[in-house]
């Protein structure tokens, strides 16, 4: 009984066991997010509105408009910023095994990370073209 | 700690878990909340479309028109719909959240009637959206 303790380190003891006191952090972008959000999301639905009967050339002329671009790209970070966080959340909650766990959250990860450079890049090469 | 474990083998533990859903009896502030969830997971989907359309916008003409074509089919519309919905229902279900964080509307009375608001006010909003799309747009 005693010799077991005595053998781990205090770091294998607690490791995978819990809070590594990131859960401020998470809620505190979640709220962040959020706000940022609420007159965002309502902009991209007009933005949308707006795209929705455009041909190619009339998409590109209306997103290479600045405030429509920066509004976008704002939309598309906060946004996916914020859908990592939730997914991250998700996961913490259904997945349990351990390597599913940090294979599922590394996956969030990359595919957020994938989506929003894709999203930016598009709006910049538009708005540069 | 009466049993002793292999001190560098990874060890997976079955811990319990809190008996959650299947053992409550179903209330709308519940539904609400698994409502949120779904919500947010399908936008986190729905978000590969809007990553495709603009990717699309920017290259040309013709992968354009593949994007376009597809969100303008009835499929496209379908997906757009849902996608409308959870955008708004997840929307609504984050303003009550926010209000919950200050601590207002926490008791019954208001929890529930915040919750009939959510779920009324998101299928309003999808249908006033859809109508303005064709109207207007």
């Amino acid at each position: 009984m005693q010799s077991t303790s005595k053998m781990r380190s205090d770091r294998r003891k607690i490791s995978f066991l819990g809070s590594a006191r990131s859960g401020t952090t998470h809620n505190a972008y979640m709220r962040l997010t959020s706000l940022a959000l609420l007159p965002l999301s309502l902009a991209f639905v007009v933005m949308v509105l707006q795209l929705a009967n455009r041909d190619y050339n009339g998409v590109r002329a209306y997103l290479g408009h600045p405030l429509p671009a920066i509004l976008m790209l704002l939309f598309v970070g906060a946004g996916i910023f914020h859908m990592q966080l939730g997914m991250r959340t998700i996961i913490e909650d259904y997945v349990h095994g351990r390597h599913a766990k940090e294979w599922a959250l590394t996956a969030n990860g990359f595919f957020s990370a994938v989506l929003a450079v894709v999203c930016a890049y598009a709006l910049i090469r538009i708005g540069l073209s | 700690m009466s049993e002793t474990t292999p001190q560098n083998a990874p060890r997976e533990v079955e811990r319990p878990l809190s008996p959650h859903l299947f053992i409550y009896r179903p209330m709308l502030t519940m539904m609400m909340s698994i409502a949120h969830r779904i919500s947010g997971a399908a936008l986190y989907v729905g978000t590969l479309l809007l990553a495709w359309y603009l990717i699309a916008a920017s290259l040309n003409v013709n992968s354009f028109a593949v994007a376009s074509g597809f969100l303008h089919s009835w499929l496209g519309m379908l997906i757009l719909f849902g996608f409308t919905w959870a955008l708004v229902h997840h929307f609504l279900g984050g303003v009550r959240h926010a209000f919950w964080d200050y601590g207002i509307g926490l008791d019954a009375p208001l929890r529930e009637w915040m919750a009939q608001a959510t779920l009324i006010g998101g299928i309003v909003l999808t249908v006033l959206i859809w109508l303005i799309y064709f109207t207007v747009g």
